[in-house]
């Protein structure tokens, strides 16, 4: 890739433009109810519902942090087709910057988002004693891993919506696929179901970021989860391979 | 580098671009001076915004080459970004984002920051009279607001080129003036202005005009030049039988006709058009329904070149 110093800075370019996400975020407060009150209301009726199968409060609390993650980055990342069709992303595609500096000005700026949002819901956990974070390093180790799941899933946000010209392809998209894998990550169903869908439940990335928070949350049962080492690492993984994947998709259109 | 010509802004050579089947341009070549207000016009489907986007570093250019100040924008695209200023017929504005909150994230975009960033911001809100709305959200403002604060945007980075895909589009009457009075005077400052167009009045407005037609360069000259190589006035004569008219005018008097919508059009060479006029009346009273004249116009031009009406 070409680096001469004619391009601007890229620690420039990507601050603007995650700081442009974040101010839109919060100018389109329905964004906020999306993102943050539709998973907290599945919360109470799931732990409601399912209270009597010894499934929680505590159970779901981890799931629907991840979830808080997902749809924050969704609605994040959906934003980009809507960026291509209004003219905002040619005018970013005609400056002087480098493909990568776009996809994680965007990622990141995404993952902020999603990351403050499922803060608020941490501390509501924490206030109604769903959650009991052991001590300082625990909740240090919540923090990255929430950070981590945050820039996976934006960046397979991004990844899916950056070729996209219609904003109901990526709707479909979400139905048939990021809405199962998270059903499938042990936020649901307890981990180490049998048969075809605790393959399925093994091979999910996001499986491992679920089983990182439990790990570190005190919520709900850690017995059967992967080795929280294995957790770290595929969740790690996962994040760089979905920033390559936005870097690799962003050069190519 | 390609070896620039002194004062040729841009150089295209033999460009050539397909979709799929369709060649959308077919070897195209022309040269734009350094500070000239240049413009491209055609009709939809002439090629013309495909070479736009060629020449904006949106399109990866398939065939021949294509350079600003000499330097390619296949090899150098980096270095051709920040030459350029984009207008594009979408605006590039976030809708959402403030007026001064738009031209910070584009200047950080183009490298710019601190108080250069911000003087560079006042002064293209002063530059525009925009200044009284940089605290407005940009969907709050009106169209031709809209344009003016892009265009703002657009030359806060210091642009040598200005690349401008139908600026005029959804803009009334007195927008179009503010944005021609806005871009002759970017002109003033040295910076060479390409925009295209498919509205012939226009292209008027332009040092020189370069029309396409069909992927292909039909004519490039100043707008007086163009309309003078047409000849002199134009006749264009209603009659039920258009065909047969032509047929019988050349026959009879010895000019090219050419049968266009149901009307006959005669350019009146060497002839003045009152004269041509009164020997067609003469002879071909009974077939004429109406019979006007008129000067050439940009229109005619498009005729003469390419046999077509300029349809959009």
């Amino acid at each position: 890739m070409d680096s001469t110093p004619t391009y601007s800075s890229p620690l420039g370019v990507i601050a603007a433009l995650a700081w442009r996400e974040l101010v839109r975020f919060f100018r389109q407060r329905n964004r906020v109810i999306g993102g943050l009150v539709q998973p907290v209301l599945f919360w109470l009726l799931f732990s409601e519902g399912l209270k009597a199968n010894a499934l929680g409060y505590e159970h779901f609390f981890p799931g629907t942090l991840v979830m808080i993650l997902l749809f924050t980055a969704i609605f994040a990342t959906i934003s980009v087709i809507e960026d291509r069709n209004e003219g905002f992303l040619q005018g970013v595609l005609v400056a002087p910057t480098q493909r990568l500096a776009i996809a994680l000005g965007k990622v990141l700026g995404g993952a902020a988002i999603a990351l403050a949002q499922a803060t608020l819901f941490l501390l509501l956990g924490w206030a109604t004693g769903s959650v009991a974070i052991a001590g300082p390093i625990d909740a240090l180790l919540v923090f990255a891993a929430m950070t981590l799941i945050a820039i996976a899933l934006t960046g397979l946000g991004f990844t899916i919506a950056w070729r996209m010209d219609s904003t109901q392809g990526f709707h479909a998209i979400m139905s048939v696929f990021l809405l199962p894998m998270w059903l499938l990550s042990g936020a649901f169903f307890r981990h180490g179901a049998e048969g075809w869908l605790g393959g399925v439940v093994t091979i999910n990335p996001l499986t491992y970021g679920v089983a990182a928070l439990r790990w570190r949350l005190g919520a709900g049962e850690t017995a059967g989860l992967p080795a929280e080492p294995l957790c770290w690492a595929v969740t790690i993984g996962f994040a760089v391979a979905m920033v390559a994947s936005s870097w690799w998709v962003a050069q190519r259109r | 580098m390609v070896n620039p010509l002194p004062n040729h802004a841009i150089q295209i050579r033999d460009v050539r671009h397909r979709y799929g089947d369709r060649e959308a341009l077919r070897g195209v070549s022309f040269d734009v001076t350094a500070g000239e207000v240049f413009a491209l016009l055609g009709p939809n489907g002439s090629g013309k915004t495909t070479l736009f986007k060629l020449l904006s570093t949106l399109a990866p250019v398939q065939s021949g080459s294509l350079a600003f100040f000499g330097h390619d924008v296949a090899r150098e695209p980096a270095v051709v970004r920040s030459l350029l200023g984009v207008v594009f017929q979408s605006p590039a504005l976030d809708k959402k984002l403030r007026v001064e909150e738009n031209l910070w994230c584009h200047g950080r975009l183009y490298g710019l920051k601190g108080s250069d960033l911000r003087q560079r911001i006042n002064e293209g809100l002063e530059r525009f009279g925009v200044a009284d709305r940089r605290r407005d959200v940009v969907e709050t403002l009106s169209g031709g607001l809209q344009r003016r604060v892009e265009l703002a945007m657009c030359l806060m980075h210091q642009p040598r080129v200005l690349l401008l895909d139908e600026p005029s589009t959804g803009l009334d009457p007195g927008a179009r003036a503010d944005l021609w009075r806005a871009l002759s005077e970017a002109r003033e400052q040295g910076v060479t202005v390409v925009a295209t167009t498919h509205l012939l009045e226009e292209a008027e407005r332009a040092d020189r005009i370069a029309i396409l037609h069909q992927g292909q360069l039909a004519a490039l000259d100043t707008p007086e030049a163009l309309q003078a190589s047409v000849g002199g006035d134009t006749i264009t004569v209603r009659t039920t039988d258009p065909q047969q008219l032509a047929n019988a005018i050349t026959a009879a008097l010895d000019v090219a006709t050419l049968t266009l919508d149901g009307a006959v059009r005669v350019e009146a060479n060497g002839a003045t058009g009152p004269e041509l006029a009164t020997q067609l009346y003469g002879r071909f009273r009974d077939q004429i329904d109406e019979l006007s004249i008129g000067k050439p116009t940009l229109e005619d031009v498009f005729i003469a070149r390419t046999g077509q009406r300029f349809d959009n």
